[in-house]
């Protein structure tokens, strides 16, 4: 361990927090944390959201985000204590010898600068190399990084390129000049599925081809499994387990550990088929001042008190069905019939009875709250409005819905700001139930959320699907989600439903091509599994 | 044709359309004024048969609409009309007056434009530090006080006690160019003071706020200085609202500089405007009011032009 590039001792981190109405307060985020990598290893940082992950890989540039501190501990980087260096020192290895590539590549490039300044920058402003030299690693980098074009990828400016080649890019800036030790924080979160797996692709050929060491953050498991040598598992800024990737996924020893490797236990076994509560007639849908249709002639069931899962990558169309079954954007062609009856396709002609059954739960539940109303007031207003109920009535009611949604009565009086994320979606659940709705549309509901917390929230679906009967129009770009919680499945691709049917009929082979492509590329838990999805992919290209 | 040259053609039809709306709303304005230019020239007690006479020989016998074609097809050719109070040509006139503003204002903003934004810049690197606080202090104790009474204090220091300075901004045709200067170097300090705090201002909050973005903790994670930060990745983002307050404090310097110009006996258009204002030399206001109204849009299509072409979003369409 002598020769460790990095060596992080006893870490202690703080920031002072301003709860609102309250005094401010000091809070540890990160508690005697060691660790250490070592010249050309790859350390996986895993947990779930506020488990310290992006603070520690921030600390090894002695960088605290806002008003983060590094109050304690030993931070070494190639021999020296980093922790209290001063800002020139800092300045001088940030981006000479350590890198960051950050979780949104499309936030962290400016818009304003071609993507080459940006790339090169580093090398030039650290005098590593001259311009020239700097460009022409730069497009090597870019070929090798699988983009488009290398030779003039970097003309071009952040806005004009996806999301996919921005992260490639990002990874390229990071290795351009030629750093000991680069910072992966989520690299590949933000994307779908089928991109994700070039991007891991591309960042694990770019680690083992250059010889860097690499952190690489994530919350996913499976993914740090394919390019991590060692992994640490954090949860609220503690260690929980730290060792090879091979012992952490084969044989965990900490429960903690245990229960991420094995999440997404959900068994759920299809119901049997029953009339449909929603049927979707051969609906296209355009948005306004477009010529372009974002759905085209879809027809889908959804039987009564089951789940359709509607699965797709960003782009396919999935949430404009959720606007055409809402009534937020009527169909130009096609029909809705909901529950035996005809749905108005503009929301402004729908009975009070259309727009009670059918109800909404959204991806961020931080926004689809008005911070400034308690719980009780949140949950209270359907109840307020479909039933007239009023004073104690309502407050028993609401008192049930929290029961219902496992938080227990004390919430009533809370705001949105005191809760937790999962939290906040339990209660746009109540919500959404205090209607008594017959459909609820839930669009990436467990997207935002952690893995254990995602698993309680479908639970918790399950749970009240079985009480209320309720049939739920699940969208989401997750396929392990889908397993868990679907009675039927629809696989959509740029506004078409490509695959329908049964849960059992739409993932047994035979496959079309996209949903075999979508399905291999789900990470699993396993060491390999990247090269393995690789190897057989280019062993059928070469078959063809 | 490449979207942004559509974007910039729009925003000059628009423009043009504006200042057609506007000499409408200024003919309108002064022809609904009681008495008309004949009554102005003959006095109060001219004979009904006198104005008739004098209305028939100047076309003001004629309906509104006809006149109004007239006075715009004469603007459009360069003859603004004549002055009733002094019977010269108007456009010579302001021709003169309105170089020695424009002369002014140039050397107004070549000094604060550069000078506030620099000063912008600095406070925003020095955020709630001491730097920020004493350029913010000053700015706006300068822009607290009104133009007349930094003009005299200016007046006071400059010209009387130190006696560096000339308190009369007198210039006239063919003086030379370094007397000139000489000559209007206290108007162009007061109307930079006037200026500075706003567009500093402006500048400060528009890096502030972008400096909250992701993009710029990679730039700082790259061991860029705080100045190369700033300089490189924050102001180029932060150009669109500057030029929008640039602009407005350029059209006031062009527009609005009336009691500087009184307090330095400046040769100026506010002073013509002020002048035949109280002559009720109508011609001449509504030639004015046209100037100013097409200073101001102008500037401000400009600032537009310049915003849509500092986005690279619709500079580089994908």
């Amino acid at each position: 361990m002598s020769d460790a590039l990095l060596q992080i001792r006893n870490l202690r981190i703080e920031a002072t927090s301003y709860p609102p109405g309250e005094a401010p307060r000091d809070v540890v985020l990160v508690d005697d944390v060691s660790v250490s990598v070592e010249k050309g290893k790859v350390l996986g940082l895993i947990g779930e959201s506020g488990a310290g992950k992006s603070t520690i890989g921030l600390s090894s540039m002695a960088y605290g985000r806002g008003g983060v501190r590094l109050t304690g501990g030993t931070i070494t980087l190639n021999g020296r204590d980093i922790r209290l260096a001063d800002a020139r020192a800092l300045r001088a290895l940030r981006g000479r010898e350590v890198t960051y590539v950050a979780q949104s590549a499309a936030a962290a490039f400016n818009p304003a600068i071609k993507l080459m300044d940006q790339v090169i920058e580093t090398c030039l402003a650290h005098d590593v190399m001259g311009r020239a030299e700097a460009e022409a690693r730069a497009v090597m980098l870019f070929a090798r990084l699988g983009l488009p074009e290398p030779e003039r990828f970097g003309q071009r400016y952040p806005h004009q390129v996806s999301g996919g080649q921005l992260q490639r890019a990002m990874t390229a800036m990071a290795l351009c000049p030629k750093p000991d030790l680069v910072i992966f924080d989520e690299p590949t979160t933000a994307l779908d599925v089928t991109t994700q797996i070039e991007v891991l692709a591309a960042i694990k050929e770019a680690i083992r081809d250059t010889g860097v060491a690499a952190l690489y953050i994530t919350h996913d498991l499976a993914v740090v499994a394919q390019v991590a040598d060692d992994i640490l598992v954090l949860r609220h800024g503690k260690r929980i387990e730290y060792g090879a990737t091979e012992q952490i996924i084969t044989a965990p020893k900490e429960a903690y550990t245990k229960a991420l490797v094995s999440v997404r236990s959900i068994e759920h076994v299809e119901k049997p088929d029953a009339p449909a509560v929603l049927e979707i007639q051969s609906v296209t849908a355009r948005y306004k001042g477009t010529n372009f249709d974002v759905l085209k002639a879809i027809t889908l069931d959804l039987p009564a008190g089951q789940t359709l899962a509607v699965v797709g990558e960003s782009g396919s169309g999935k949430s404009t069905l959720a606007r055409v079954i809402t009534g937020l954007l009527p169909p130009a062609q096609g029909r809705i019939r909901f529950a035996g009856r005809d749905l108005a396709p503009d929301l402004a002609a729908r009975t009070r009875d259309d727009l009670r059954e059918v109800q909404m739960i959204y991806q961020m539940a931080d926004t689809a709250m008005n911070p400034r109303q308690t719980v009780g007031t949140i949950i209270g207003r359907p109840l307020e409005f479909y039933f007239g109920l009023k004073g104690e009535a309502k407050r028993k009611r609401i008192q049930d819905l929290l029961e219902q949604i496992e938080m227990g009565k004390g919430f009533i009086d809370r705001y949105p700001a005191e809760l937790s994320g999962g939290q906040k979606q339990r209660v746009c659940i109540a919500r959404a139930l205090a209607a008594k709705p017959k459909l609820i549309i839930c669009d990436e509901v467990t997207s935002a959320l952690d893995p254990l917390v995602a698993d309680g929230i479908l639970k918790l679906l399950l749970a009240l699907q079985a009480a209320e009967g309720v049939a739920y129009l699940f969208i989401t770009h997750d396929l392990a989600t889908v397993r868990a919680i679907a009675d039927r499945i629809a696989v959509m691709y740029r506004g078409e439903v490509r695959r329908y049917g049964t849960k059992t009929d739409v993932l047994t082979p035979p496959f079309d091509d996209y949903t075999e492509l979508l399905l291999s590329s789900v990470p699993e838990m396993k060491m390999g599994w990247l090269e393995g999805v690789l190897d057989s992919r280019k062993m059928e290209a070469a078959g063809n | 044709m490449h979207p942004v040259l559509t974007l910039v053609v729009q925003r000059v039809a628009l423009g043009l359309l504006l200042l057609l709306a506007v000499s409408a709303v200024i003919f309108l304005g002064v022809a609904a004024l009681p008495g008309d230019t004949a009554q102005a020239i003959l006095g109060q007690s001219a004979t009904p048969q006198a104005l008739a006479n004098l209305r028939a020989e100047m076309g003001l016998d004629q309906p509104p609409l006809t006149r109004y074609f007239q006075w715009l097809g004469g603007v459009l050719t360069g003859d603004l009309g004549t002055s009733i109070s002094n019977g010269t040509d108007i456009a010579s006139a302001i021709g003169q007056r309105l170089g020695n503003t424009l002369f002014l204002a140039a050397w107004a903003a070549v000094i604060s434009v550069p000078l506030a934004i620099l000063l912008g810049l600095v406070a925003a690197r020095y955020n709630g530090r001491w730097p920020d606080k004493l350029i913010s202090g000053a700015t706006l104790s300068a822009i607290s006080l009104p133009e007349f009474v930094v003009g005299y204090l200016v007046l006071y220091f400059l010209a009387v006690k130190w006696q560096l300075f000339p308190s009369v901004a007198m210039v006239f045709p063919g003086m030379g160019m370094m007397d000139r200067l000489n000559a209007v170097i206290l108007p162009v300090i007061v109307l930079v003071l006037v200026v500075l705090a706003h567009m500093m201002r402006m500048t400060r909050a528009a890096i502030l706020n972008v400096m909250q973005s992701a993009y710029i903790e990679t730039a700082e994670l790259k061991g860029l200085s705080p100045m190369q930060v700033i300089w490189r990745h924050a102001f180029p983002n932060a150009i669109a609202p500057v030029v929008n307050v640039v602009m407005l404090n350029l059209a006031y310097l062009v527009v609005g500089v009336v009691v500087v110009e009184v307090v330095f006996v400046y040769p100026g258009m506010g002073q013509y405007l002020v002048d035949h204002v109280a002559k009720r030399d109508l011609p001449v206001v509504q030639a004015v009011g046209l100037i100013f109204a097409a200073v101001y849009i102008g500037l401000n299509i400009l600032a537009d032009v310049i915003s849509i072409l500092a986005n690279p979003r619709l500079r580089h369409p994908k």
